[in-house]
C-alpha cells in the first residue's frame, strides 16, 4: 500500500501546487517579456518596470493604499486584539452569541455586504449629524479596520488559547494588575501572533477592492482600484510588473514570519 | 489585595466586554439595520436618493414601507435566475475545491514534519497574495489568444482557440483557484490533529483503505471540511470581481447584479434589497458556519 500510495502521493501534491503556482509564474515571466501583446513571448526586456516607476497615478495611488493600510493595520491590531482576548478569555457572557456572530462575519460575509452597509450608515450619519462630510480616506479605513479586526481577533484569540496560563496566575499572586499582567506578561508572549496579525490586516488592507469601491470619494483612489480600473478590459503588461513586485515582497515577508515562528517554537 | 482569574471587580470584566462588542454593533449590526431600512424606501430624485420610512406631519407619525424591491425581486424572473445561478455557481465551486483541497491538506497533513511546513507555506503564501492580482493572472492565461490557447494549439490538439475566457467556465477557474486555500487551511489545521493510532488501529482490523477513510477519516475530519466548504461557499455567492473580470455580460451572480443596481442605476433601495435577500439566502450556510467554529472552540476549551 505504501508503495502505490507513493505515485499517488506524488501526483496530487504536483497537481495541486501546479495549479496554484503556473498562474502566478506565467504572470512574472511574462512582466519581463518585450513586446505589449501579453501572450507572445519576443524577448527580456525591464521596460515595464521603468514604466511603472513613471506612472505618476499609480504611484499616488501606491502611497494612499500605504498609508491606509498602516492605519488600518494599526487600529485593526488593537481591536482586535482586545476582541480577540475576550473571547478566549473571558468565557461565556449574556450576547456571547451574537458576538461570536458578529466577529465571524466579515470574514465568511461576501464584500459587498460589508461595503453597501457602511456606505449607507454613513450617508445617514451625514444626513443627521453633518458628518462625516463626503467619503475619502477615513470612510475607506472605517471599512477596512471593521474587515481586518476580524481576521486580527481570530488570529489572537487562537494564540492565547494556547498560551499558558500559569505564568499570568503567577503575576497576579505576586500582587500585579490584570492590566498590568495583560501588558507585561499575555502581549509580550503574544508577539509573534500579533505581527503576524498586523501583517495580515496590512495586506487585506492594501488589496481591497470592493469595501473601498462603496467608501471612496473623488480624489481618493486607493492602488486596487487603480489596478481593477485598468484590467477589468483586458491586459496591461505594467501591471504584471506590479504584480511581480507585489508577489515577491509577500513571499519575503511570509517566508521570514515563518522562520520566525518556526524558532519561537523550537525555543520553547 | 490579591486578584484571581476571572476578575473579582465585575465592572472591570464588563468594560473589557462591551468596548469591543460596542464597536461591533456599531458597524456591523447598525449598517446592516439601516440596509433593512432602505430596503424598506422608495427610490427618489435627490441625495439621499431614497426616501424616508417615516415622517412626521401635523402630528402623525406616517409610516410608509415600499416593498418595490421585493416584489421585484419574487416576481421578475430574471432575479430568479440570477439567485439560482449564484448558489449553483458557488455550489458547484465548493464542491471542486473538495475535490482538490481534501486529498491536497491530507498528502499535506501526512507529510514529514520538515517537509509539511514548506508545503503548507506554499499554501499559504497565495493565501497572502493579492486577490485581484491572481485573478487577474488568469485573464492572459484563458484569452483566445492566451497561453493557455497557444499550448493546445502549437501542440496541435486543437485547430481553433477554445473559448473559456468570458464564459462561465472561467468564473469557475478563477472561483476555485481564488478560494482554494480558504478550504485547505481549516482542514489541514483539522487532519494534522488527527490521531494516526486511529487509521493504524483500523488498519489492522483488516478494514481497507477506503473504508478506514469513509469510516474514521471522514466522520473526525468533518468540522473542519465544513468550516472550509462555508468559507468557500458564502463569499462566492456574492463574489464581484471574480466575475466581472473574467465571466461574459451574462454571468449573472448575486454581488455584480446588486453592484450594478447600485452603482449603474444608482437605484439604492433596489441594491438594499438584493443585499437582504442575498444575507437571508446565506443565513442556513452562515448559522452552520457558526456553529462549526463556536464547536471547536468549545473543544479547544
Amino acid at each position: 500500500m505504501r508503495h502505490a500510495g507513493r505515485g499517488v502521493r506524488w501526483a496530487t501534491l504536483a497537481l495541486g501546487y501546479g495549479f496554484l503556482y503556473v498562474p502566478i509564474v506565467c504572470l512574472m515571466v511574462f512582466s519581463f517579456n518585450d513586446s505589449k501583446l501579453m501572450t507572445v513571448w519576443t524577448g527580456f526586456s525591464l521596460r515595464w518596470y521603468v514604466e511603472l516607476f513613471q506612472d505618476q497615478t499609480l504611484l499616488a495611488a501606491a502611497r494612499l493604499s500605504l498609508v491606509i493600510a498602516t492605519l488600518t493595520a494599526t487600529a485593526a491590531l488593537c481591536i482586535g486584539t482586545w476582541a480577540g482576548y475576550v473571547l478566549a478569555r473571558m468565557g461565556r457572557f449574556r450576547g456571547f452569541g451574537l458576538y461570536i456572530g458578529m466577529l465571524g462575519a466579515p470574514l465568511v460575509m461576501p464584500e459587498v455586504v460589508l461595503g453597501i452597509s457602511l456606505l449607507l450608515m454613513f450617508v445617514e450619519l451625514s444626513k443627521v449629524v453633518g458628518w462625516p462630510d463626503g467619503n475619502g480616506l477615513f470612510t475607506i479605513w472605517v471599512g477596512h479596520v471593521t474587515l481586518c479586526t476580524a481576521y486580527v481577533a481570530v488570529i489572537i484569540q487562537s494564540r492565547v488559547r494556547d498560551l499558558d496560563r500559569s505564568l499570568e496566575e503567577a503575576a497576579l499572586d505576586l500582587g500585579a494588575t490584570p492590566l498590568r499582567v495583560f501588558f507585561r506578561i499575555t502581549l509580550p508572549l503574544i508577539a509573534p501572533a500579533l505581527v503576524a496579525a498586523w501583517l495580515l490586516a496590512f495586506t487585506l488592507s492594501l488589496d481591497d477592492v470592493v469595501i473601498a469601491s462603496f467608501l471612496s470619494g473623488p480624489g481618493y483612489t486607493t492602488l486596487p482600484l487603480e489596478v481593477f480600473s485598468r484590467v477589468r478590459l483586458g491586459l496591461k503588461p505594467e501591471i504584471n510588473a506590479l504584480a511581480t513586485l507585489f508577489i515577491l515582497a509577500v513571499a519575503i515577508v511570509v517566508v521570514a514570519l515563518n522562520r520566525l515562528q518556526i524558532r519561537a517554537a523550537q525555543s520553547q | 489585595m490579591r486578584m484571581r482569574w476571572p476578575l473579582p471587580r465585575p465592572s472591570a470584566r464588563q468594560w473589557a466586554i462591551w468596548v469591543p462588542y460596542l464597536w461591533l454593533a456599531l458597524f456591523l449590526l447598525v449598517p446592516f439595520l439601516l440596509v433593512l431600512k432602505i430596503s424598506l424606501s422608495d427610490l427618489q430624485f435627490g441625495i439621499p436618493p431614497y426616501t424616508p420610512i417615516a415622517t412626521l406631519e401635523d402630528d402623525t407619525l406616517q409610516l410608509a414601507l415600499h416593498l418595490r424591491g421585493y416584489v421585484l425581486l419574487f416576481t421578475d424572473s430574471l432575479y430568479a435566475a440570477v439567485y439560482l445561478n449564484s448558489v449553483k455557481m458557488a455550489l458547484v465551486t465548493t464542491v471542486c475545491c473538495v475535490l482538490i483541497g481534501y486529498p491536497l491538506a491530507w498528502q499535506i497533513a501526512r507529510s514529514r514534519p520538515e517537509i509539511r511546513n514548506l508545503l503548507l507555506l506554499g499554501v499559504i503564501l497565495p493565501f497572502w497574495t493579492s486577490l485581484l492580482l491572481r485573478v487577474y493572472a488568469w485573464v492572459g492565461i484563458l484569452r483566445n489568444d492566451g497561453l493557455l490557447n497557444n499550448l493546445l494549439m502549437g501542440l496541435g490538439l486543437i485547430d481553433s482557440p477554445l473559448e473559456i475566457y468570458r464564459t462561465d467556465l472561467a468564473v469557475y477557474v478563477g472561483l476555485v483557484y481564488a478560494y482554494l486555500p480558504f478550504f485547505i487551511l481549516p482542514l489541514y489545521a483539522n487532519l494534522v490533529k488527527l490521531d494516526q493510532r486511529l487509521i493504524e488501529a483500523a488498519h489492522d482490523l483488516g478494514a481497507r483503505p477506503w473504508a478506514t477513510f469513509r469510516q474514521v477519516v471522514l466522520p473526525l475530519s468533518m468540522p473542519g471540511a465544513v468550516a472550509g466548504a462555508m468559507l468557500v461557499f458564502i463569499p462566492s455567492v456574492g463574489e464581484y470581481v471574480i466575475p466581472e473580470m473574467l465571466g461574459g455580460a451574462n454571468t449573472l451572480m448575486m454581488g455584480r447584479v446588486m453592484w450594478n443596481e447600485f452603482f449603474n442605476n444608482a437605484d439604492w433601495p433596489m441594491a438594499a434589497a438584493v443585499t437582504c435577500v442575498m444575507v437571508l439566502l446565506l443565513l442556513v450556510p452562515l448559522t452552520l458556519f457558526q456553529y462549526s467554529s463556536a464547536r471547536q472552540l468549545e473543544r479547544s476549551r
